[in-house]
């Protein structure tokens, strides 16, 4: 039979174009409206590395004197740490991998002699950066601890700067000239855009790509600065030179671990407590051990990674779905009250109520499903019109997938059947008896 | 064939009781042609519907077919009206969005007929009716009479037990009227059984036997012109 109520619920939308339109462009609105705002959300909120998410962790720790009144976030714990915290950590080796790092800006002069020096944003960080990020490369790997300890002179390119230096060859083993020193070329990274850059939201959660990657003990040798600035005590300040700085007590180096297993995070909370409470002895804090250690998922939310703004709308596109909805409920009560003497017929001619509620039911279904493509393609101009006035690298991500489609086809399904349960309801009412005799 | 003792049907609202029918008890055997006459207003469309399973009774027994039709499911009614009844409305009641062809088919698709049957049977009843040749008009398309003849296939497809017909020639002109009467009449000389509900003596006169109400009771009974009064009482009234 659902063939046959197919066909009569064409035949019905085709007898009334303006209602018909009306209830396909109230839920196509609130679906447009809807999935523009989702397909913001998700790409503002997105967990950048789902299979390793609950296994990543920031540890942070009260460095600050609680007088000075430095905040970088609401409980006042600084999000990144100290040159002597970062490491002493890295010597304790309790986690699977650790992964110093701070951004630094490093002049290229290209193979071809021909061509200028080019000025690229890089990342100062230690081998085990790579397999605990699960970053994907193209040619060679990543460098070893024994390069990090031995600080050697080696970097990983992106596959960008690959192609802009070497024409997308294999460069492992060539030679580049970073600044006035030469590196030997260990890996070239295939395409790695985590999104948001989760492991240094300092810089903008969804702009800019580091280029070049080169050992972080090597980067302090050659007293590479960072382009994330410092923040430091009032009181102390960074010291004298390269060497008072990596002894201040100026908080600019990210640190995150790989801790597998929930006891793994247990013992690592424990050691950065015990460290806090050996500092506090050691006289360095004045005031209780205060340390936290928070996964991906929990430090995008720590840092408010998705803006106030776009949860704001996405709750009040929904609220505007639930409006056209109630809208949808009101023409099709006036739709299929109009048909009460249909029905009646039908009745009279065999047709059980449920028969009757199939029929009405697939003919919201229709309006659900053709409300949903008009919903797809209204989202198609919504996201078009985010991606003129929000930030080009967030433009990038607010695509809709064919996931996106079945979502938008079964929400709008979902939410056209649910609103014709009522007027349905109230068209099954009607006694046969009366319509026939009025007829 | 139908069936109805003591019957009553009450429209209760909350300071009024309305009896549409009372105490009222009626037999039609198999392949009778029974003409329903009262004044506007005396029951006689609450007897077809309720005859037509379309209203519930308020008290009394009503048997179609040998079905006791008290206390059924809505499942079970629809089926035996599809199954076991046909109508034919005064107003026609066609569906305006179907053609001819698919609003015969109305009744074959909810008992869930095949395609191949289905066919056989609606070219077999158009045929009856002579409208082979406008299968796949609209109603829109059609003059009353061929509307109302429509109406007597889309009854008539299902093959019924009983035919239910109410004023069936009330919106027609007199030649178009003497069409679907002649065709009632032919159906009947098949083997149909017909109720029919009319206002129209002279129609009344060409059914087998004429039963009168008034204010929901039989009042007379019989063949004309010897109409039987006082057949209130359910025992004269059981009586054809």
């Amino acid at each position: 039979m659902f063939g046959y109520y197919f066909n009569l619920a064409l035949r019905s939308l085709q007898r009334n174009i303006v209602l018909t339109a009306l209830m396909i462009a109230a839920i196509g609105i609130g679906i447009g409206a809807s999935m523009t705002m989702l397909t913001i959300f998700r790409a503002a909120s997105g967990d950048p590395i789902p299979q390793k998410s609950a296994q990543l962790f920031v540890p942070q720790i009260d460095n600050f004197d609680p007088e000075s009144k430095i905040a970088q976030s609401d409980d006042l714990l600084p999000v990144i740490v100290t040159y002597l915290d970062a490491t002493e950590w890295m010597r304790s080796h309790i986690a699977v991998r650790q992964a110093a790092m701070y951004p630094i800006t490093v002049s290229i002069n290209p193979p071809d002699p021909a061509r200028n020096p080019i000025q690229v944003d890089a990342r100062a960080t230690s081998g085990d950066f790579f397999p605990m990020f699960d970053v994907p490369f193209k040619f060679g790997g990543p460098w070893s601890r024994a390069e990090d300890a031995s600080h050697a002179s080696v970097v990983v390119l992106t596959r960008a700067l690959n192609d802009l230096l070497f024409g997308g060859a294999n460069s492992v083993g060539r030679n580049l000239t970073v600044g006035d020193k030469t590196y030997r070329v260990m890996g070239v990274l295939d395409e790695w855009q985590p999104t948001p850059r989760f492991y240094d939201l300092g810089r903008g959660s969804y702009s800019g790509q580091d280029q070049l990657f080169l050992p972080f003990t090597r980067a302090i040798d050659e007293q590479m600065p960072t382009v994330a600035g410092l923040n430091c005590e009032q009181r102390t300040g960074p010291g004298t030179g390269w060497d008072g700085l990596l002894h201040s007590n100026c908080v600019w180096i990210r640190f995150w671990v790989e801790l597998p297993t929930a006891r793994d995070a247990a013992n690592y909370q424990t050691f950065l407590h015990n460290y806090a409470a050996e500092q506090q002895q050691r006289g360095r804090f004045h005031w209780p051990p205060r340390v936290a250690l928070r996964n991906v998922t929990q430090w995008l939310s720590y840092n408010h990674v998705v803006p106030t703004a776009v949860e704001t709308l996405t709750s009040v596109s929904f609220a505007l779905l639930l409006v056209c909805i109630l809208n949808a409920i009101g023409l099709m009560l006036a739709k299929f009250m109009a048909s009460t003497g249909v029905i009646s017929v039908r009745r009279a001619l065999g047709a059980s109520r449920p028969a009757i509620f199939a029929q009405f039911m697939v003919e919201a279904g229709v309006i659900g499903l053709v409300g949903g493509l008009v919903g797809l393609g209204l989202t198609q101009l919504g996201l078009m019109s985010c991606r003129a006035v929000l930030q080009k690298d967030l433009s990038v991500l607010m695509q809709l997938h064919s996931n996106d489609v079945l979502v938008a086809l079964a929400v709008s399904l979902a939410a056209t059947l649910l609103a014709a349960l009522y007027p349905t309801w109230r068209a099954l009412q009607v006694q046969p008896a009366s319509q026939l005799k009025t007829q | 064939m139908l069936k109805m003792t003591r019957l009553s049907k009450v429209y209760r609202t909350e300071v009024v009781e309305t009896y549409a029918l009372r105490d009222f008890s009626l037999e039609v055997q198999e392949g009778e042609f029974v003409a329903i006459m009262g004044p506007s207003g005396s029951g006689k469309t609450t007897f077809l519907t309720i005859a037509g399973l379309l209203e519930e009774l308020s008290a009394g027994e009503y048997w179609l077919d040998g079905v006791d039709t008290r206390g059924l499911s809505d499942r079970k009614r629809s089926r035996l009206r599809n199954e076991k009844l046909g109508f034919v409305f005064q107003s026609y009641n066609l569906i305006p969005d179907l053609n001819v062809y698919d609003n015969i088919a109305v009744p074959l698709r909810y008992r869930g007929m095949p395609v191949a049957e289905r066919r056989r049977r609606i070219d077999a009843v158009l045929q009856r009716v002579g409208l082979s040749s406008r299968a796949r008009h609209y109603p829109a398309e059609m003059s009353g009479g061929q509307q109302q003849r429509v109406a007597i296939a889309r009854a008539l497809v299902g093959e019924p037990r009983l035919l239910l017909a109410d004023e069936p020639t009330g919106n027609l002109d007199t030649q178009m009227a003497r069409g679907v009467m002649e065709l009632l009449e032919d159906i009947h000389r098949r083997g149909a059984t017909i109720v029919m509900v009319t206002h129209d003596p002279d129609l009344a006169a060409r059914a087998q036997r004429q039963v009168y109400i008034t204010d929901g009771q039989i009042v007379a009974l019989g063949s004309p012109p010897h109409l039987v009064e006082g057949a209130q009482r359910p025992g004269l009234a059981a009586q054809s």
